[in-house]
């Protein structure tokens, strides 16, 4: 973060000054690139002035053939370096705005689910998107307009006024105002751009409502009702944009119309000048010709006004991403490279918001054992096996493994040794292959085998042999959709690929019919043995097989033992036991 | 935002249609006027635009050669003359199109929200609502597009290039063929580079798309890419793919370099032409400088009418795109349709009747969701329904509300089949209401009233019957008080009383009721059981039941398996029956029945 204090002008964008330092060169030259386009750019009337003040006089076809083909050389000459300057400056914004790009994802990736909870995604999107995009404009346009806009400004006014002063004194009235119509007007435009922008939402939201509400509204006949709201919500929708299209239906053709007058001043004042021999015939041209010149800088200095300022609001908003501190990140970890998998609860309280999710929990799970999690929803389950993976901050001293405070050991060991399957089983829109290969190196040799090896243990490889390609099948929008069990088992395959020495099972077989859940499970207990594992859950069948079995109760621990335990002593979860044989029965019944 | 609309844009491709057109054109019809004046006035206003370099051309040749000072300010005060009347003639000319767009998708989304209006329920669990609001919002503006910018500005660009090629014509034909030399490669140069920057423009797109479709994965599951360690990995794969983005950029610049100092070049090319073949002209006397100024002045203006056409194609064909999604949605038949000759009841008992009802979702396939299900409900009479989740439960109370049509069978409200009686009479015959409590935006009152017809007392009175009344006024505002996005700020129990009151205000003869499952504190529990026995009363009632209290007082109980009648009866007689139902009473309501045997005070 920057020391807060002074704060100069556009205190945001100087963010991007390290960027721009870092592409100084190109910088210079795209800006003598543009100061010689713009010395070139000059030449060109001037000959032309001498060309008809020589036609006035006498001439010959020589000198004629002599100015057209100096007028089209300048213009070639002065096309190249364009060409270079456009080139140079535009894709100096592309650039860095690739780098810019890549800094904010590379510092997401940073983040903590903490952070993430605390978004929308669709914000951090219109970020990354919109935001970004309106820096660029500073960086490209912006730059390139306003470097163009002062040195345009600088030689024809020059040439100008050695023509006449008091000519460019009065020429220059109107489009001076120019510059301010575009940029009040601009403004202008802008907010009542947005009230439309607000009502399209407002319009957006009340479709929205109806068409999720569509039940409630068949049912109370509401449709005469919502075709009323919806015409309503229309009409105002078109008279917002009657007053964006007044506003804006002045912008174009009062630029025109100031431009045109000072049009009108060079013919009659000018006129005058030649009438009265202070000025040639081909002075008169050349002003005139200037004075289109200065057209576009004028527009140009008003719209560039705007592009900084749209474009300073944006960086504050991608600089608020960027100064997001990691909240989970190695800080002097201890030198550990691997880990046996013993995971130990200490005394643990954990609050989230301040609203405590875990108290005391004091838990030991020696290496290899399989440790079951049970207990109603919002009990703490998910919370207490992420804490585990370090995904939240525990308390110092509270969750280790191998003795040491997870805290204090490098994430990439942490992770490396835990093979996580989640409650939502997110996948990536990629092949299947890809997906179970998740967690591996990218060039590890036995990538195959081990996809293989993982997705028959998940009970995977069935589902993928009826895929049309197989395990290169794309999975999501762009390939098939997979059941609920299938992503399950895949996300189960993608734990297991890694060959991990923890194992967390979050639910994760929620949606997997009981039969194949008891294949999966038959399937992972030689896997199990090896390794401590983690399985929270909702079915007694899932985790009467466990080590141990840990009941929660409003992130407490209430009940724990093995499953013949827990049935003699008649609590909890000799309760859930019941009901769930009560429900298996009902479902038999057909 | 959803992820899809990011791939949407890729359908652009989509060929140009004629009979869309046509049909497209329709919807011009009613604004014929206004769109006749448009025309009228763009005409006028290339007139005006072509003043300028003639006026140049006069005050050079007819006064400042001849020393007329005076005469000059003549030209002058014309010039301006026509500049304000070519300001206020453009205005008018924007506004009055620009409207005319908007009032063209006015009634587009008019048409569209009613035809929505129409369709089935079905049609929304099936289609994303996101989907559906694109088509009111993002296609109708491709479609004004074409209006507004496309066809009638055409026209524009095609006079002032007819005005400004018949006026040097008019001033000195030879010198003007010389000049129109240029023009076609003013086409050449601008189509070049339509052509190069479209290719180039949709590579962008399509790696934007892409960069869209990475982050929004990825940010969405970022637990799982820190879980395994992918950060590092991720970050080189947006890298690559944002490289990409970078060079079709880098690359579509390339076109933008090229074709502005390209223009540059053929307008010198132009004026050098100007100057050579009518500079020679003016030595021999057969051209007057004004002239050669004001040629050279009108070849400036060649190149924007030109690359303004050739724009023109790009919004044609996204909204032809737009235009088909439009209409197709717009095509989609109504399933659910009221008979062409309505039955009306003179009043309505309330006696329901299901006979012999088999029903699908999927239409075609024999995937029964209910299988030959019959029962009557006498009015004023009450039935429960129970049965696990997918035994059928909500299909009957969708068919009873008539949000399908049973393929056998026949549901009836007093003996006359809901298909043949007036949806509207039917549907205010009912209320229904769901788990889901659906609140709109507005205030709590409206929330009640809904758009129906009902007076401020009996709004207020039907809230006090279902105890609502007490949280409602000590909300800021009471009955005024504003309901935000769908009524996060109201508690699960109070939405269930607010949904209680709109029933009760409405007043019907038939009651369904889908009772909530999720759990509420003592107070409100007691609170929702009291309001229950109000807004059952005098009643008939159809009830998903989850109740213990609402079992045990109902007439009936019909217990659904797998789209079946299993079981029938009251609560006492099915419990001593010891099948279905009693295994469902151990697993849903023995708990209540224990906590009510816990804390009897709380009902009290």
């Amino acid at each position: 973060m920057t020391p807060a204090g002074r704060r100069g002008p556009l205190p945001h964008l100087r963010g991007l000054l390290p960027y721009l330092r870092r592409h100084r060169r190109s910088l210079v030259r795209g800006i003598a690139f543009l100061l010689a386009t713009t010395a070139l750019s000059v030449l060109a009337p001037w000959v032309l002035r001498h060309a008809i003040d020589d036609l006035t006089v006498q001439v010959t076809r020589q000198k004629l053939l002599l100015y057209a083909g100096v007028i089209v050389g300048v213009v070639l000459v002065e096309g190249l370096t364009r060409y270079y300057m456009r080139m140079v400056l535009i894709g100096l914004s592309r650039e860095i705005e690739y780098e810019l790009r890549n800094d904010l994802f590379a510092h997401l990736t940073r983040l903590s689910p903490r952070y993430y909870q605390g978004q929308r995604i669709g914000d951090l999107m219109s970020r990354a998107s919109n935001d970004l995009s309106a820096v660029r404009m500073v960086l490209g346009p912006g730059i390139m307009y306003t470097a163009n806009t002062g040195a345009t400004f600088v030689a024809t006014i020059a040439i100008m006024l050695m023509i006449s002063p008091l000519l460019l004194g009065l020429a220059l009235v109107p489009l001076v105002f120019v510059s301010v119509i575009v940029r009040y007007l601009g403004r202008r435009i802008h907010d009542r751009f947005e009230a439309v922008q607000e009502q399209l939402s407002n319009l957006t939201a009340l479709v929205q409502e109806n068409l999720s509400g569509a039940r409630v509204v068949r049912a109370y006949a509401q449709e005469p009702h919502e075709l009323a709201r919806f015409e309503e919500s229309n009409r105002e929708f078109l008279r917002r944009n009657r007053r964006l299209i007044r506003m804006f239906g002045t912008l174009y053709p009062g630029i025109q119309l100031l431009m045109g007058t000072g049009a009108v001043m060079v013919l009659w004042l000018g006129g005058r000048m030649v009438v009265a021999g202070t000025i040639t015939l081909g002075e008169f041209v050349a002003f005139g010709t200037y004075l289109t010149m200065l057209h576009w800088p004028m527009i140009a200095l008003g719209w560039v006004v705007n592009i900084y300022e749209r474009g300073e609001a944006s960086m504050g908003r991608i600089r608020q991403m960027l100064d997001a501190v990691p909240e989970i990140r190695d800080q002097e970890p201890l030198p550990v490279t691997e880990l046996r998998g013993e995971v130990e609860f200490r005394d643990l309280t954990f609050a989230y918001d301040g609203t405590p999710v875990l108290r005391d929990v004091s838990l030991r799970v020696p290496a290899g054992q399989t440790v079951a999690i049970v207990g109603p929803t919002g009990s703490g389950k998910s919370t207490l096996v992420s804490l585990v993976a370090r995904l939240f901050e525990a308390p110092p001293g509270t969750v280790l493994l191998d003795g040491h405070d997870v805290r204090r050991l490098p994430l990439a060991v942490v992770r490396g040794a835990i093979g996580f399957v989640p409650q939502e089983s997110f996948l990536f829109s990629d092949t299947v292959a890809d997906n179970v290969a998740f967690g591996l190196p990218a060039d590890a040799p036995d990538r195959p085998a081990r996809v293989q090896e993982a997705s028959k243990v998940a009970q995977l490889t069935g589902d993928v042999a009826a895929f049309p390609r197989g395990f290169e099948t794309f999975v999501g929008e762009r390939g098939i959709t997979l059941s609920g069990g299938q992503k399950q088992r895949t996300a189960l395959a993608r734990a297991l690929s890694t060959d991990p020495r923890i194992l967390v099972l979050d639910d994760a077989l929620s949606a997997v019919d009981t039969y194949t859940e008891e294949e999966i499970l038959r399937g992972l207990r030689a896997v199990m043995k090896s390794r401590t594992t983690f399985l929270v859950s909702h079915r007694v069948s899932t985790v009467k097989d466990a080590d141990l079995i840990v009941m929660l109760r409003e992130g407490r621990v209430v009940e724990q033992g093995t499953h013949a335990e827990l049935l003699a002593r008649g609590g909890f979860y000799a309760d859930l036991h019941r009901r769930q044989l009560l429900e298996e029965e009902m479902e038999r019944t057909a | 935002m959803s992820g899809a609309s990011f791939h949407e844009d890729d359908t652009i491709a989509k060929s140009y249609d004629r009979q869309l057109l046509v049909r497209l054109l329709r919807y011009l019809r009613p604004y014929r006027a206004a769109v006749g004046v448009s025309f009228l006035l763009i005409v006028l206003m290339a007139g005006l635009d072509l003043a300028g370099p003639y006026l140049t051309k006069v005050a050079i040749d007819e006064h400042i050669a001849r020393g007329d000072a005076a005469g000059l300010r003549r030209v002058a005060l014309l010039y301006l003359l026509a500049l304000v009347g070519a300001f206020a003639v453009r205005f008018a000319q924007v506004f009055i199109l620009q409207m005319t767009g908007q009032r063209i998708m006015m009634d587009l989304r008019r048409e569209i929200y009613s035809h929505l209006q129409r369709l089935h329920v079905a049609h929304f669990d099936r289609n994303p609502v996101g989907r559906l609001i694109t088509r009111v919002t993002t296609d109708v503006d491709a479609i004004n597009e074409l209006f507004t910018s496309g066809v009638v500005t055409v026209f524009g660009d095609v006079f002032t290039l007819i005005g400004i090629m018949g006026v040097m014509l008019a001033l000195d034909w030879k010198l003007a063929l010389v000049t129109f030399s240029v023009i076609p490669l003013f086409f050449l140069v601008t189509n070049w580079f339509r052509r190069g920057s479209r290719q180039s423009f949709r590579e962008v797109r399509k790696w934007i798309a892409r960069i869209n479709a990475f982050l929004q994965e990825n940010l969405s599951g970022m637990t799982v890419v820190q879980l395994f360690r992918r950060e590092e990995r991720n970050r080189a794969a947006f890298a690559a793919i944002n490289r990409e983005h970078a060079d079709a950029n880098l690359r579509s610049i390339f076109y933008y370099a090229v074709f502005y100092p390209a223009i540059d070049v053929l307008a010198a090319g132009a004026v050098a032409l100007i100057l050579l073949s009518g500079g020679s002209a003016v030595l021999r006397g057969g051209l007057t400088l004004g002239v050669l100024v004001a040629f050279i002045q009108y070849s400036e203006r060649f190149w924007r009418p030109i690359s303004d056409l050739s724009e023109k194609f790009n919004i044609l064909q996204a909204a032809m795109a737009s235009s088909e999604r439009v209409f197709t949605l717009l095509d989609t038949p109504v399933k659910v349709a009221a008979p062409a000759a309505p039955r009306r009841l003179a009043a309505v008992r309330g006696a329901v009747g299901f006979e012999g009802v088999w029903f699908t979702y999927a239409e075609g396939e024999p995937d029964w969701v209910l299988r030959d299900i019959s029962f009557a409900v006498e009015p004023g009479r009450r039935v429960a329904l129970v049965g696990h989740t997918g035994a059928g439960k909500t299909s009957i109370i969708s068919l009873l509300a008539r949000f399908y049509d049973v393929q056998k069978g026949r549901v009836t409200l007093d003996g006359v089949d809901v298909r043949e009686l007036d949806p509207a009479q039917l549907r205010s015959s009912l209320a229904l209401v769901l788990q889901d409590v659906h609140l709109f935006s507005g205030t709590i009152e409206s929330n009640i009233r809904l758009g129906s017809d009902i007076p401020d007392e009996r709004v207020r009175a039907a809230a006090r019957a279902v105890h609502a009344h007490r949280f409602i006024e000590a909300l800021p505002g009471g009955y005024a008080a504003e309901v935000k996005e769908r009524g996060t700020s109201l508690s699960v129990g109070q939405k269930q009383l607010l949904s209680f009151a709109r029933a009760l205000a409405h007043d019907p003869r038939v009651l369904i009721l889908d009772e909530a499952t999720s759990s509420v504190d003592t107070e409100t529990e007691a609170l929702i059981q009291d309001a229950l026995r109000v807004l059952l009363r005098g009643r008939t009632a159809i009830v998903i039941a989850h109740r213990l209290s609402t079992v045990q007082d109902v007439d009936e109980i019909l217990v659904l398996h797998k789209g079946t009648i299993r079981e029938r009866g009251t609560h006492q007689a099915l419990l001593a029956q010891r099948g279905l139902y009693w295994r469902l009473y151990q697993l849903q309501y023995k708990d209540q029945e224990r906590a009510l045997g816990a804390a009897p005070a709380a009902t009290a």
